[in-house]
């Protein structure tokens, strides 16, 4: 099962790696993991999708704690989410199916950023099933590349660390 | 829950305040001389270090300053004297090495006191930092290669950081679960002119918060369990030895009345003369422990994790205990035992308030049924004959040195038999790497609980093929006048593979045989003391003079070849599966 984990971090050398190693050296799978700042500069934001079951997902969240610059993670199970993944798509775009294509894109309120001989370049956002099923249509018209940010996620209500009380964080 | 910060400024305060005399305001320093004043504001007075290009101005400053130098032969060896260091005091041990080779030489002992929860420092030099990444003569991404077998690491980037990174150094190997810290340092931060004032390096720690009081509502869950238990056993683990517990276990098992079995690093954590210990578990644990643990309604573990060589096949663990863990890492709680009743915290403090819960209860029945099985199933070894036991060795130091001695171990047979056969009733009084497994950590270990405590007798028993991994530090222990005793229970194999090749492939002893050299001379050619036995009646008399040498002493005991540690769960078995249980009567060889 996917699971969505976020975690605040130090703004400081070797985090992500740090991170990564955690992950790697435990044989936990990272489904996919995007990075960023915060509002404050000191701090960055890790949204980290990964799959396994409840008992797995409890060690990732206190395996991630345990590591020493990550400030708080927040496991958003179970939580209504607000879910985004950007997309850039490049789609190939023969004069005979421009309106088609054209078509699908107002359809999935996605956006054309660019426009060459042979193909289109489109903008997507939105939760991981929509870009999943954006890339599904496209496929027949021949997709020549995809780039994806990885999923990040913000809870609907204001968002709070877990109750963990016989938790150290 | 606490704030590192508070904390660091709170520590920092205290040692500014007794060094201020002798500090003006505004006096630019060296990095190096930062260092050795930091180290010193933390407590160290003793590292254990090996020069090398890079940190060549760290030690020059330190001949200036309080803090005194070993140098072991290697820097394998002198991670594991820092890390001994710290196991037989108490204190953060600290070792010091260069770059490059010197970094990459302290891997298997930061990895070995990282499995084991021990508080370390290791400094390593690195190349100037716009070397970095430039592939620089002994240059090595240090921190990239450490990082999964520290508790954390650094990189000194900026002079303006290097009292902070080492206070916080020192703070996180010490707190919590502790475990080896890393600090990578920059030739040129090292020489860098810089402001140091105790109280001004405030630590940056907002992602690390120990939780040390446990959760009241757990504990008195905990010790109402407790109460109703008819079948309880208490399963205590290093962590009530890192964490200043033994007094408050004590209390607790007599209290409440429950029979108490510790894991290898547990050692000592409990007096094994007490009737209600049954010694250790696991693999190679008592009968009567393991027969315990797999019929109690209730298992309380105690700063312990449940590494597999203490569950055996997990699916069958305790299959009629409900289980209490006590632990101060949130990550051990239900990491391959399911718990029901997690407490997390520190096991001094959590004991100490569990114990005014606690009811006392006869539990005869349990005990009788316990007792039964010490009856039957005791640690037996056949001594008839000539040739020399290796457990006989171990039993005798253990009579000669009133079972008072520090003990430290290499990996193999010999640490088993030692965990067995030298009964333990002193935290702190056994040494040995038990997570990890280091062959070779025995030599080294013996001399750093001998730097930390001067007075003490300390023995290492060793394997011969662990003691030839590292007995180049013969000549550390010799040069710096540390009167250790090397066992060697000497049967000319790696022992324990060649039980394993004995038991699993059919005695084909692949690769397990060495030829050694004769190592009483070895040992006098280093300037230590060499003797050798090879008769059991040897025995007495070579250990009579072995406890009596003012310097280093090594005696070769040229044990039983093919002895095997009993009993003896096998991989995949279940704990009370045993092989090797006494099957002749008992009652005769007592």
């Amino acid at each position: 099962m996917k699971r969505t984990l976020s975690a605040l971090v130090q703004n400081k050398p070797g985090v992500l790696a740090h991170v990564a190693q955690m992950f790697a050296a435990r044989s936990f799978n990272i489904d996919s993991l995007a990075v960023g700042r915060t509002e404050d500069p000191n701090l960055s934001r890790m949204t980290i999708v990964v799959v396994g079951d409840d008992a797995t997902i409890e060690q990732v969240r206190k395996q991630l704690s345990k590591i020493v610059p990550v400030v708080k993670v927040y496991d958003f199970t179970g939580e209504s989410l607000v879910e985004r993944d950007l997309m850039l798509i490049k789609v190939a775009f023969p004069p005979e199916k421009r309106m088609e294509i054209q078509a699908i894109v107002e359809m999935f309120q996605a956006k054309v950023v660019d426009i060459g001989s042979k193909f289109v370049m489109v903008e997507v956002t939105g939760p991981e099933e929509k870009i999943e099923a954006f890339i599904n249509v496209c496929r027949p018209y021949g997709v020549k590349d995809v780039v994806r940010t990885g999923q990040i996620a913000m809870p609907r209500h204001p968002q709070r660390p877990r109750d963990n009380s016989h938790d150290a964080k | 829950m606490t704030k590192a910060s508070s904390r660091a400024r709170h520590a920092a305060g205290d040692a500014s305040s007794s060094n201020q005399s002798n500090s003006p305001k505004k006096e630019l320093k060296s990095g190096s001389q930062v260092f050795c004043e930091v180290l010193e504001n933390e407590g160290v007075d003793i590292l254990f270090g090996y020069p090398g290009g890079v940190v060549l101005p760290v030690f020059d400053a330190l001949m200036d300053s309080k803090i005194k130098v070993v140098t072991p032969r290697h820097e394998q060896g002198g991670t594991h004297m820092a890390d001994a260091y710290a196991r037989a005091s108490g204190k953060v041990g600290v070792v010091l090495v260069t770059s490059g080779p010197g970094a990459t030489n302290t891997v298997t002992g930061l990895a070995t006191a990282h499995m084991d929860s021990i508080p370390m420092v290791a400094i390593t030099g690195q190349v100037r930092t716009p070397l970095i990444g430039n592939d620089a003569f002994q240059e090595a991404d240090t921190t990239g290669i450490t990082r999964p077998v520290t508790k954390h690491n650094y990189i000194v980037k900026n002079p303006k950081d290097l009292a902070r990174i080492l206070h916080e150094a020192f703070h996180v190997a010490r707190t919590g679960r502790p475990g080896p810290v890393l600090v990578d340092l920059p030739v040129d931060i090292a020489t860098a002119r810089l402001h140091y004032e105790p109280g001004e390096a405030v630590m940056d720690l907002p992602g690390y918060r120990v939780r040390q009081t446990g959760h009241m509502r757990q504990i008195v869950k905990a010790a109402e369990a407790l109460n109703a238990a008819e079948r309880p056993v208490i399963y205590a683990g290093g962590g009530v030895i890192l964490g200043g517990a033994w007094a408050e276990l004590n209390n607790l098992v007599q209290k409440a009345n429950v029979p108490i079995t510790t894991t290898l690093l547990g050692l000592g954590g409990f007096d094994e003369n007490d009737p209600k210990s049954l010694q250790m578990l696991g693999m190679h644990g008592t009968a009567y422990a393991n027969f315990a643990v797999q019929e109690c309604d209730l298992l309380v573990a105690i700063g312990a994790r449940f590494d597999d060589r203490i569950t055996g096949d997990l699916s069958r663990f305790a299959p009629k205990a409900k289980v209490v863990h006590i632990d101060i890492d949130p990550t051990s709680i239900s990491k391959s035992v399911k718990v029901d009743i997690p407490v997390v915290g520190g096991a001094k403090e959590i004991l100490t308030e569990m114990v005014n819960h606690i009811e006392h209860r006869d539990r005869a029945a349990w005990f009788g049924q316990i007792n039964e099985w010490k009856r039957k199933y005791p640690l037996i070894y056949d001594n008839e004959g000539s040739s020399i036991r290796p457990q006989y060795v171990i039993e005798e130091v253990c009579r000669q040195t009133r079972g008072q001695a520090i003990v430290c171990t290499g990996v193999g047979q010999h640490q088993m038999w030692t965990a067995q056969f030298y009964r333990f009733s002193r935290p702190r009084h056994f040494i040995s790497s038990g997570g990890l497994g280091t062959m070779g950590f025995g030599l080294p270990a013996a001399i750093g609980a001998q730097v930390a405590c001067p007075d003490a007798t300390v023995v290492d028993f060793d394997g011969d093929s662990s003691f030839s991994m590292t007995l180049n530090e013969l000549p550390t222990a010799v040069e710096h006048g540390l009167p250790i005793k090397v066992c060697l229970l000497n049967n000319g194999y790696m022992g324990m593979v060649r039980q394993w090749q004995e038991l699993f492939y059919k005695r084909r002893y692949s690769s397990s045989s060495l030829k050694q050299p004769s190592f009483a001379a070895v040992a006098e050619a280093f300037g230590a003391v060499g003797i050798t036995a090879k008769t059991k009646d040897e025995v007495p008399g070579a250990i009579e003079r072995m406890l009596a040498e003012k310097t280093c002493c090594v005696v070769d005991f040229h044990v039983e070849r093919e002895e095997n540690v009993w009993p003896m769960v096998a991989t995949g078995k279940s704990l009370q599966e045993m092989d090797g249980l006494p099957t002749v009567d008992v009652e005769r060889l007592a």
